[in-house]
């Protein structure tokens, strides 16, 4: 394939994906939780040709090249302090919709956010999506994103057709089940240490209305809350819980579940309003504060005490809500529960160390209950109690690094301080040994923490040895890299955390 | 020893006078200073003069009319440096002008050091700013900038260009915790200045460069004046009417 330049000085411009940046620039380039990062050139490729200039450009200058989307991962994932990273965002076209199949045919820096734009009036929704909509389809792939309906419709790589990939040689595959089948489900859930994903063809849902029927369920604690989701998998779409991680003794793990389901055909009157990209947007101010600024107020409440009081309110508002039992909200109100505030993470400080980490943990379902407790009495035994919590139920999917099981998750923020870090990662360390203990795993677009040991008892026999291959096989000098690559594929074998 | 209040800093215009006496208080007070300017004999005889201050100088020959070899400038300090807290565009050229010159060819070369080059290099540091949503932008204009004088018609143009191009970062970044810093000095000797007639309450570039780092610090100042009395005479010729202005001698 022919490698144009990556910079070719021509009077085309374009400004595309949520601001206009340079082509190339030096730049800090950090984790979205803020609490990882380092300075790196960042290349912006437009077109499959200028990927392959890109790891030609880092093979030139002899340094390690890191793939990223829009930086949605909270750890390490897409920060590269040893060499360049390669933003692909800007490659940001729909090049087609089936409207008849629902399948749509993507660049890599599409984000979730233009595909339901897209869909949306077209009457479909994404098969899956995070709790954001500003992840790109590449990076969703790579890290192979589930939702709050992974029990139901599995993760998004089961929703993926279709990609296309440059390795690291430069040579452009079309991967699918037929074709490289081993490759396609290693790249997915790759997390980019393959080959960079430059198209994502996946199918959408057909939805008969721009509106979920949701229904809130208050819950006591833990046991009851997975009591309610386990009864209600096969007839809720989505099932999602928040937690309370500041209650202890019998309440812990009380929360509120969100259940969840589509409409029929027929069901929403309205449907042909409530299908309009209008409809769904997110509102513009909370509590009459416009919501640009609402993070300065959460940041008022961001410490222990403040953060027990916002979490028990909102256990309060929850009995509340279970009253209300089944009522409407928009596919992006009800899914897109993280963009509400803009910059919520700015609460947690803005920078010298500070933000947060996401600690995510995935757990069979046979020991998650006594794990998922040990977790989050240890944490709160620590001094390090999650401001946020999320229990989420999954499915196994065949992935080859997938972080799917038969079991659930529990999502947990914890507050990163230049002063609390080492004590945070100190516990972040005994949480994993008790979530190896219960056979469980870890998910790159969230960690931070785990280190090699961690990585080679979390998955199923060979799975690692057998993605270990394929790396050799398709980057046999190691030109894809992260930070998190290295701190999980190298360093010392004996960490179950890394430093 | 008192730390250091910036840890990392770039000055751009580094090789006399204001430039150069910012490079040497923040090297003096333990500052990692990276110093770019067009003549390397300048930057390695500061280098030179400074080799046992705290703070280690980093001097790197780049012409600010140069833009292409901005990006590659930049990272290569700012790499050196492990880092940028500090950025300073204080690259100036003050040709002296005849009353009735209209040379298009110099005026431009003025505009490129004066206004291009800031772009080139403010963009780099604003976009490295801003992803990494801290630092202080501080870009040298003048008092020049404030009204249309007779005697420096590109001159003034170029640091009013400029002042308007630091307000919208000032603008821009703000929300990013990056605050962007204009100042504006009165008559600083300095080798720029050395042509002129008469210097009007003139500073030493010493004195000039002591004041724009404890504006630095703060954040009370936008624009500042340096020295400050700058302040009250920049009121009073900015009030003085067109018809009556084009009159005096300013």
């Amino acid at each position: 394939m022919a490698a144009a330049g990556l910079n070719p000085g021509g009077a085309e411009r374009r400004v595309s994906a949520r601001e206009a940046r340079p082509r190339t620039g030096y730049e800090y380039i950090e984790g979205w939780g803020m609490a990882v990062g380092a300075p790196a050139r960042v290349l912006r490729p437009r077109s499959v040709d200028e990927v392959a200039a890109g790891f030609a450009h880092a093979r030139r200058d002899g340094v390690p090249l890191t793939l990223r989307g829009t930086g949605c991962s909270y750890g390490d994932a897409s920060v590269n302090r040893a060499g360049h990273v390669l933003d692909v965002s800007g490659m940001d076209q729909i090049l087609s919709f089936d409207r008849a199949t629902g399948v749509a045919d993507c660049e890599a820096g599409v984000t979730l956010s233009k595909l339901w734009r897209h869909t949306l009036p077209r009457g479909h929704w994404p098969m899956v999506v995070s709790g954001t909509m500003f992840p790109t389809l590449a990076g969703a792939a790579g890290m192979n994103i589930h939702g709050k309906n992974n029990f139901k419709v599995g993760t998004i790589g089961d929703a993926i057709l279709e990609v296309d990939v440059v390795l690291p040689n430069g040579e452009l595959v079309t991967l699918d089940r037929a074709r490289r089948p081993d490759l396609f489900h290693a790249v997915i859930g790759g997390f980019g240490m393959l080959g960079a994903i430059t198209r994502v063809k996946l199918k959408t849902k057909r939805i008969y209305s721009g509106e979920v029927d949701v229904k809130g369920v208050s819950s006591a604690n833990l046991a009851e809350m997975m009591a309610y989701m386990d009864a209600h998998t096969a007839d809720a779409d989505y099932l999602v819980g928040w937690l309370d991680c500041f209650a202890g003794g019998a309440a812990q793990g009380r929360g509120l579940v969100h259940h969840a389901r589509y409409l029929d055909e027929g069901e929403d009157l309205n449907a042909e309003r409530t299908l309009q990209v209008g409809y769904q947007e997110l509102p513009l101010s909370i509590l009459g504060f416009p919501k640009g600024e609402v993070w300065r107020m959460l940041r008022l409440f961001n410490h222990d005490l403040g953060m027990g009081f916002v979490n028990w309110t909102k256990h309060q508002m929850g009995k509340l809500e279970e009253r209300k039992g089944f009522h409407r909200q928009s596919h992006a109100a009800f899914n897109f529960l993280l963009d509400y505030v803009p910059n919520w993470k700015f609460a947690y400080g803005r920078g010298g160390g500070r933000g947060l980490i996401q600690y995510q943990v995935f757990v069979p379902k046979e020991s998650a209950h006594a794990a998922l407790s040990e977790v989050l009495r240890r944490s709160r035994e620590r001094g390090h109690t999650s401001y946020l919590g999320v229990l989420k139920r999954h499915r196994p999917d065949p992935f080859l690094l997938t972080h799917a099981l038969d079991g659930w998750s529990l999502a947990l923020d914890f507050k990163v301080t230049p002063e609390r870090r080492a004590s945070l990662w100190a516990t972040t360390d005994e949480l994993t040994q008790i979530v190896l203990a219960a056979g469980g795993r870890f998910y790159f677009a969230k960690d931070a923490v785990i280190g090699p040991a961690t990585a080679r008892a979390m998955y199923p026999e060979g799975a690692l040895d057998r993605f270990l291959a394929l790396k050799r096989e398709v980057d046999p000098d190691g030109l894809l890299q992260s930070d998190l690559w290295r701190r999980v594929f190298g360093g010392d074998p004996s960490r179950f955390t890394a430093e | 020893m008192v730390s250091p209040r910036f840890q990392r800093a770039l000055v751009v215009g580094a090789s006399s006078g204001i430039g150069a006496e910012l490079v040497r208080q923040l090297a003096r007070e333990g500052t990692r200073v990276a110093a770019v300017a067009r003549r390397q004999s300048e930057l390695d005889a500061l280098a030179h003069e400074l080799a046992g201050a705290p703070g280690a100088v980093l001097a790197r020959a780049h012409d600010v009319t140069d833009v292409a070899d901005v990006p590659a400038a930049f990272e290569e300090v700012v790499r050196g440096l492990g880092g940028l807290d500090l950025f300073v565009y204080a690259a100036g050229a003050m040709p002296a002008v005849a009353p009735e010159e209209y040379d298009t060819e110099k005026d431009l070369a003025m505009l490129d050091v004066n206004l291009g080059g800031c772009v080139a290099w403010g963009n780099a540091a604003a976009r490295y700013f801003h992803s990494q949503r801290s630092g202080t932008f501080v870009g040298i204009g003048s008092i020049a900038g404030d009204r249309g004088r007779k005697g420096a018609p590109v001159y003034g143009a170029s640091k009013a260009g400029m002042e308007h191009y630091l307000e919208s970062l000032r603008n821009r970044l703000a929300e990013r915790n990056v605050r962007v810093l204009t100042i504006k000095p009165g008559m600083v000797e300095t080798p720029m200045t050395a042509h002129l007639d008469k210097l009007v309450m003139p500073i030493k570039a010493d004195r000039a460069a002591r004041e724009i780092l404890g504006a630095a610090q703060g954040r009370l100042w936008n624009v500042r004046y340096v020295p400050l009395r700058w302040f009250a005479v920049s009121l009073v010729i900015r009030s003085i009417p067109s018809f009556l202005f084009r009159r005096t001698s300013i």
